[in-house]
């Protein structure tokens, strides 16, 4: 028969939700702070391609502060780690390949398009 | 059957407030996968178009305000951190720190959004709009540094902008809701306790998703 | 349960428990909202079936002449349209899902009762926007919708409602799979472990996989279809600066892994309804139950199949033509599996076990074609063929429709409480077999001799093809409405049923038929769910019945 547990507050031990604590709520958002100011300033140097990747890996390293204090995910199961991860790797893949067919098939379009544009106007 | 006195938030087909807790937030962290995939899509119309047409990306550059776009990021991570400490007061069950938070929260998304709409209104003012839609004025061109006024407008520099309003602009709709479930939250906080904090923690997790949208929208459209 | 009680009709079934309309439109009930999906689904296959049988009377001769040219594209693409999204992509979860899956957990609900209701009235409003584009006119771009031409002006109002049908279609599955995914992931009874569960959870979970990663760019991407319509957004128009094969990539990135969406929740019926009515545990349990998660996400890697001839670069179609034989593979495991779970079992030619023979044929026959277009050269004369058509209607029709006609009759009795009568089910089967069969073999060869297809007129020399093909789906239509007539005539005529008329191992046979409000008297403990040790036929009114301790 199932039994409830009516208690009034969750026991001590198994069933506690981990709090997070003020020093790590404040510890981080500083962390984001800091990086915000470091993408900014690696902003105005011009490393040609590089731009790209520090922008982005920077942005990584505040997502990741993001959600394993933030969301927890530090303190918790693996099973939401797999769905974000998950779900970003499957995004990556739609990017990824959606990008590398494009730009393969661009000469292609591009001689059509000039093909096209010799061609009289209807 | 039915839930027990103590506990009249324990929905009938779960066996105790942990089990509803956690599953709840399973579901809502399955949903935010969702999330990813449907900006993903617009993630990838922005790398498709840089990739094959980065002249467009280039020239638009001028027209962002990296500024405008640091002060946004800062005030969406400060909302992220009340956010959080609304979970936290609610577990604690300390309902004055709950109020102070969620209201921050709603406020500081509300700010997101007035700055949104500065950004947004001046650039409609000088015809920087979507797709074919998109003229830019001859003020707003005058107002463009030299090496981008050396330049030619590219022909569909409005693809450009679709991409910019689209995903700014998808966030911002999102950013909207955020308000109206803190907003909830608000009216529904004397509920709110060590039993009976999952719904806070479950719109915490979708407010730190849209900014985590955001800490990749920064730099994307203001930095590079 | 003991065995006389399960003879009678239990004081409050959940068909009882409230009266009244408010108390099925707003209900929470998983049992109930899977009903009126059910009905809406149902109402939705008579629909697409409609059209498919006029279309089907225009091909009678060459030069067509029953309805209009333009007629026709409407006609193929309402049937395309309305079938994939409205039938067969929600059909099983929703339908039989909704109502089984907690059940065979143990549990009194699914995780999110208010999520599933939502889910279920974001269907009908996508559904309500369906006929909403056929009253203003109707849509002829395929059920594909491909720009430039369903983005141009001239296609009206209808693209637009029709894309908001789609998006609001899309919502309701991606809510249907966070549900079943929470609810298998937390709410199985004590003592269940994950190999433990009935493989039609497995085939549900891995659905909801794929519900949730592929739905949401389907959403978007229709998203962008109606803003790129009304303001001119230049990602997709080419006069705008845009690019249509990218609205290819992004519709084919979710709409590949949508017909996993569909097979899956299938072949999980066949795994439950191959081992009750072989009388034997399923053979390589943990190979299918792996096989569903390896579908789906291989799923995803090979969407560029659909785009061999759209300008797709050759490195990519490469690729993908490699990756998509690679998918085929799982699915044969599950062939083998399941045929080894015949071999030597004590088969019962029930209703829903006569669906499951001829789904094999045609299983074996549809996947077998998949491997001549995922081919990249065998595909490219193929492509845009009747083979192509007939390719996809052996899957989708064949297999997932069969698979929906046998679970349907299969979990009937728990879910009505009523036996339906086994000859009418049973020549409903043997007759949709043979219209199938008629209907779709002709349009392999037409697709080889090079019969194109969406054209409303054809060359002379397939009309033995196409005519074959029409009195076939007049045959196959009549099945189905044998089917239907026979389940919708058990409701008032049928024998009542026991908890458990099928013999089978799985909790929701321990429930009463149909079942109480939440389900179980009592809340259960797991079972084995292919484990018939103990199981014996009492009689006809009580069912079976386990004897002794498990």
């Amino acid at each position: 028969m199932t039994e409830r547990d009516t208690s009034a507050s969750s026991p001590a031990g198994h069933g506690r939700p981990h709090v997070v604590s003020p020093a790590a709520l404040l510890g981080t958002v500083a962390f984001l702070f800091a990086l915000t100011v470091v993408t900014v300033a690696v902003s105005r140097l011009d490393l040609g391609a590089m731009n790209v990747v520090a922008a982005l890996g920077i942005a990584t390293l505040k997502a990741i502060a993001v959600a394993a204090i933030f969301m927890h995910l530090r303190y918790e199961g693996r099973f939401h780690v797999v769905v974000l991860v998950g779900c970003a790797i499957f995004a990556a893949l739609l990017v990824g390949f959606v990008v590398f067919d494009t730009t393969r098939y661009q000469p292609d379009l591009r001689a059509h398009e000039a093909a096209a544009a010799r061609r009289p106007a209807r | 059957m039915s839930g027990g006195g103590s506990t009249p938030y324990l929905a009938v087909q779960f066996r105790d407030m942990e089990a509803q807790t956690e599953t709840g937030k399973l579901g809502v962290w399955l949903f935010l996968g969702s999330e990813i995939l449907f900006f993903g899509g617009l993630f990838t119309a922005y790398s498709v178009y840089r990739a094959n047409h980065i002249e467009l990306f280039r020239y638009a550059h001028f027209f962002l305000d990296w500024r405008l776009g640091a002060f946004n990021t800062f005030v969406l991570l400060t909302s992220s951190l009340s956010a959080a400490w609304a979970v936290r007061c609610a577990q604690l069950g300390q309902r004055r720190g709950l109020r102070l938070t969620l209201v921050v929260t709603f406020l500081l998304a509300a700010v997101f959004l007035v700055v949104k709409y500065f950004e947004y209104s001046h650039k409609l003012h000088n015809g920087i709009a979507w797709g074919a839609a998109c003229h830019p004025s001859a003020e707003i061109l005058a107002s463009l540094p030299d090496t981008a006024r050396a330049l030619p407008v590219p022909v569909h520099l409005g693809t450009f902008f679709s991409i910019y309003y689209l995903m700014t602009g998808l966030h911002g709709v999102h950013v909207l809701v955020g308000m109206g479930l803190f907003a909830w939250l608000l009216r529904r906080l004397p509920t709110f306790g060590p039993d009976h904090w999952g719904a806070v923690d479950g719109v915490a997790l979708y407010w730190h998703l849209v900014d985590l949208v955001w800490i990749f929208l920064f730099p994307l459209f203001y930095l590079i | 349960m003991t065995s006389n009680a399960a003879a009678m009709e239990p004081a409050e079934s959940y068909l009882r428990h409230g009266r009244g309309l408010r108390s099925w439109i707003l209900t929470f009930d998983h049992k109930r909202i899977a009903i009126m999906y059910l009905s809406a689904i149902l109402a939705c296959v008579l629909l697409g079936g409609v059209f498919a049988l006029l279309l089907r009377l225009n091909l009678w001769n060459p030069s067509g002449g029953l309805v209009s040219n333009d007629v026709y594209n409407k006609l193929f693409t309402l049937h395309g349209a309305v079938m994939i999204f409205l039938f067969v992509i929600p059909g099983i979860p929703a339908a039989l899902g909704n109502f089984v899956v907690p059940l065979q957990l143990g549990a009194r609900d699914v995780a999110f009762p208010r999520v599933n209701l939502l889910s279920f009235w974001l269907f009908a409003g996508g559904a309500i926007f369906f006929v909403a584009t056929l009253v203003v006119g109707g849509i002829d771009t395929g059920w594909t919708l491909y720009p430039p031409y369903s983005l141009e002006e001239s296609r009206g109002l209808g693209i637009l409602l029709a894309l908001t049908g789609v998006f609001l279609l899309g919502f309701s599955s991606i809510l249907t799979g966070v549900n079943f995914i929470a609810t298998i992931h937390r709410m199985r009874a004590p003592g269940m472990g994950w190999f433990d569960l009935p493989l039609f959870l497995w085939a549900l979970y891995a659905t909801g996989i794929i519900q949730i990663v592929a739905t949401p760019v389907l959403g978007i991407t229709v998203a962008l279809g109606f803003l790129e319509r009304v303001f001119h957004l230049g990602l997709f128009m080419p006069e705008y600066g845009g690019d249509p094969v990218l609205f290819q990539h992004f519709f084919w990135f979710y709409s590949h892994p949508a017909v996993y969406i569909m097979i899956l929740p299938a072949m999980g019926i066949v795994s439950e309804v191959v081992s009750v009515f072989s009388r034997k545990p399923i053979f390589g349990y943990r190979f299918i139950a792996m096989s569903s998660i390896a579908i789906a996400v291989i799923g995803f890697l090979v969407w560029g199949h659909h785009m061999f001839v759209s300008g797709q670069s050759a490195w990519a179609s490469v690729i993908f033509s490699f990756l998509t034989l690679l998918v085929a593979i799982p699915s044969a495991i599950k062939t083998f599996n399941w045929l080894a779970t015949l071999y030597k079992g004590a088969i019962v030619l029930a209703t829903p076990m006569i669906y499951v023979l001829t789904f094999f044929a045609i299983f074996g026959v549809g996947g077998l074609t998949g491997l001549f277009l995922g081919t990249l050269a065998t595909d490219v004369p193929l492509h845009d063929t009747y083979f192509v058509v007939a390719h996809f209607h052996f899957v989708m029709v064949g297999a997932v429709m069969t698979a929906f006609l046998a679970g349907l009759h299969y979990w009937w009795p728990k879910m009505t409480g009523r036996l339906y009568d086994e000859r009418i089910g049973s020549v409903s089967a043997w007759v949709t077999f043979v219209g199938f069969c008629l209907t779709f073999i002709p349009q392999f060869f037409a697709g080889v001799a090079g019969m194109p297809r969406r054209y409303a007129t054809y060359a002379s020399q397939f009309t033995v093809h196409n005519r074959v093909s029409t009195v076939g789906a007049f045959i196959l239509a009549s099945g189905l409405v044998v089917a239907l007539y026979g389940l919708v005539a058990s409701l008032r005529s049928g024998r009542r049923a026991p908890a458990n008329p099928w013999g089978a191992a799985s909790l929701e046979w321990t429930a009463a038929s149909p079942p109480v409000l939440h389900n179980f008297a009592e809340d259960p403990r797991g079972v084995r769910p292919y484990d018939y040790t103990g199981l014996r036929h009492v009689s006809d009114e009580a069912g079976w019945v386990r004897e002794g301790a498990r």
